[in-house]
């Protein structure tokens, strides 16, 4: 018992390390911008620099307002396939597996395709068009991350009894949605958000395709030009993403318990 | 009479080729309880989902207070009913789960918040309205659970086997509370449950239900003392079913294993020689106690189980087996496996079934 505890913590160690040390090297060079001593510098420039707050508050809003579209789509859909089309589940899930299997290039290139100036929705006429664009193709991009979350917090409430008991109080559907199911995943969707919005700020393809000033692309311009700043810049992304993650597991404490005590 | 609420009229519903639910017929009374009885698959639930409005009949109609309601949504019914599991909205603590009906029904504030408060004093439960239901215990939650089904003073009260999830006690004296509650508030109300001691001890009328027809409509006295099919007799109650060979049709006499009983309905029906299923109840039974005009069997102690207040004793004839029942009694030990027996019981006790098979 105590050999195989032994092993579980050597493997434990090693695999620490080997996610570890890349980010402790990463963040030394980070703070090596000055000869012979640590400094915060490199931090200090990127934070100064005007494209940073510009090109992340862009994305930043760009990510919620694709939560928020996301959320909007998935949460419905992923509630009638479970209660009244479970056979579908299977095509709904390939469908929403998609944007993993196509590249972001291929999808960027087919909306540019779909929505330029020759087509019935001239959306790249426009920045308010392009940035719907964009929007929309990180809510695909981030479709398989929602709807798995989604479809996980749905599993571990009864829907359909759910659906049931607040139908009989005199309930419609937009009620139900919004007054009890919405509630009970709260977790999931927050995970799922959390999760898009990793993915939007980071994303490169196809802001940097469809001309849009998104964090993604400053921090390409910066890695391009700058020795420790993008050090620095991958660090704060490390950081962001783990806030995120810290968040989720803060709001799980908080969300309503489902299981009884019987 | 009795005030007609709630008719089904033909009522027919099958799944995907399967029917469930064979025609039913049936009436139900202002204020009255009345239980489906039957076991799983036999089609009581998809009834009670039909009346509900979750599942739309194939065919038939369900008619409240003169009205088909067949058609109309669940949201649309006035109906209140409770689910086996509980089906408490999780988000919501006691006193948001008992208003949500009244909230969704756009009852003001205050007015909700002193119903809310009259259902939980109604269930025993004042003072829990800021729990959750994490927070209870099965029992209590399925009380909150009915006292948000009788929030919005629905016309009709549905419950779909709200005890099986509990344990035995709690189940017992939450079935009194049930029907106590029932009672004061005088609501029509269908209940489904397999459990035959529940469909005895709370119903008006109790519905036998067996592959998607009913087998029996009647109190609970008449379906456990003259059950009218062998299904009803052997599934309501414990029931000894043995072969019986007629040998005087017009004087209702008839042979187990040989041994000649008399039974008090006849078996006009019947020519002699024929051969007929027989069922006696346990507790009808008296053992070694031969009193004139009761019938009697011979036979051998096969087996003794003891059930707490009551001793159940299988005795042998020559092919068939008996069981009986009798009281514990501390001072009177039970008889010994082996042991020679007299079997005696009243002619009116002897039920001839149908031959029809179970």
């Amino acid at each position: 018992m105590k050999q195989s505890r032994f092993w579980s913590w050597v493997i434990f160690v090693i695999g620490a390390l080997y996610f570890l040390l890349p980010l402790v090297a990463t963040f030394q060079f980070s703070l090596s911008i000055r000869r012979d001593t640590l400094s915060w510098d490199a931090y200090t420039n990127v934070f100064q620099t005007p494209a940073f707050q510009q090109t992340f508050g862009f994305s930043l809003i760009v990510g919620v307002a694709a939560v928020v579209v996301g959320v909007l789509i998935v949460v419905p859909a992923a509630y009638f396939v479970r209660l009244r089309a479970p056979q579908l589940r299977p095509i709904i899930e390939f469908v929403t597996l998609l944007p993993l299997i196509i590249p972001p290039i291929i999808l960027v290139f087919g909306y540019i395709r779909m929505y330029s100036s020759s087509s019935w929705i001239p959306l790249t006429d426009s920045t308010i068009g392009t940035n719907i664009l964009l929007t929309l193709a990180y809510v695909a991009l981030a479709m398989p991350y929602m709807y798995r979350a989604v479809d996980t917090g749905l599993r571990t409430i009864d829907v359909q009894t759910l659906t049931e008991a607040a139908n009989i109080l005199g309930a419609h559907t937009g009620t139900i949605l919004l007054r009890i199911i919405f509630p009970n995943i709260i977790v999931a969707v927050l995970s799922g958000a959390f999760l898009t919005l990793a993915i939007v700020i980071g994303e490169f393809t196809i802001a940097s395709l469809l001309n849009r000033p998104a964090f993604g692309v400053y921090m390409q311009n910066v890695g391009a030009n700058r020795a420790y700043e993008p050090a620095a810049l991958a660090v704060i992304s490390f950081v962001i993403t783990w806030v995120a993650m810290g968040m989720i597991q803060l709001l799980a404490r908080f969300a309503p318990r489902t299981a009884a005590r019987s | 009479m009795a005030e007609e609420f709630l008719r089904i009229e033909n009522l027919v519903k099958a799944f995907n080729g399967n029917t469930v639910v064979k025609g039913a017929n049936l009436t139900f009374n202002k204020g009255e309880f009345v239980t489906l009885l039957g076991p799983s698959g036999c089609g009581k639930t998809t009834i009670l989902r039909m009346v509900a409005g979750f599942e739309r009949p194939t065919s038939g109609s369900i008619i409240v207070d003169g009205k088909d309601i067949s058609g109309l949504p669940p949201n649309q019914r006035k109906i209140g009913m409770v689910f086996q599991a509980y089906a408490l909205f999780p988000n919501m603590n006691v006193e948001g789960n008992v208003g949500f009906g009244l909230k969704i029904a756009g009852m003001p504030a205050e007015e909700r918040s002193a119903r809310v408060e009259e259902m939980l004093k109604l269930i025993g439960l004042s003072g829990f309205g800021k729990r959750f239901p994490f927070e209870m215990s099965g029992g209590q939650q399925q009380r909150v659970a009915l006292a948000r089904a009788l929030a919005p003073k629905p016309r009709m009260l549905l419950l779909d086997e709200p005890l099986s999830a509990l344990d035995a006690k709690i189940r017992v004296s939450l079935r009194q509370e049930i029907r106590a509650i029932q009672r004061e508030l005088g609501i029509t109300t269908i209940f489904v449950t397999h459990d035959q001691e529940e469909a005895l001890s709370m119903s008006d009328r109790v519905v036998v239900m067996n592959a998607g027809n009913i087998e029996q409509v009647g109190t609970p006295f008449e379906i456990y003392n003259q059950p009218r099919t062998r299904f009803v007799a052997s599934f309501v109650g414990t029931l000894n079913i043995l072969s019986g060979t007629v040998t005087n049709p017009a004087d209702g006499k008839v042979t187990v294993d040989g041994q000649e009983i008399v039974t008090a309905r006849g078996v006009s029906d019947a020519i002699a020689g024929d051969v007929r299923p027989i069922a006696l109840r346990p507790e009808a039974i008296l053992l070694n106690d031969v009193i004139e005009g009761r019938n009697r069997l011979s036979g051998r102690i096969d087996e003794v189980n003891f059930l707490g207040s009551i001793v159940r004793i299988r005795v042998r004839l020559a092919e068939s087996a008996v069981s009986l029942d009798t009281f514990n009694s501390p001072n009177n030990p039970p008889p010994a496996p082996g042991q020679q027996v007299t079997l005696s019981f009243l002619p009116e006790d002897v039920l001839i079934l149908d031959i029809t098979p179970a």
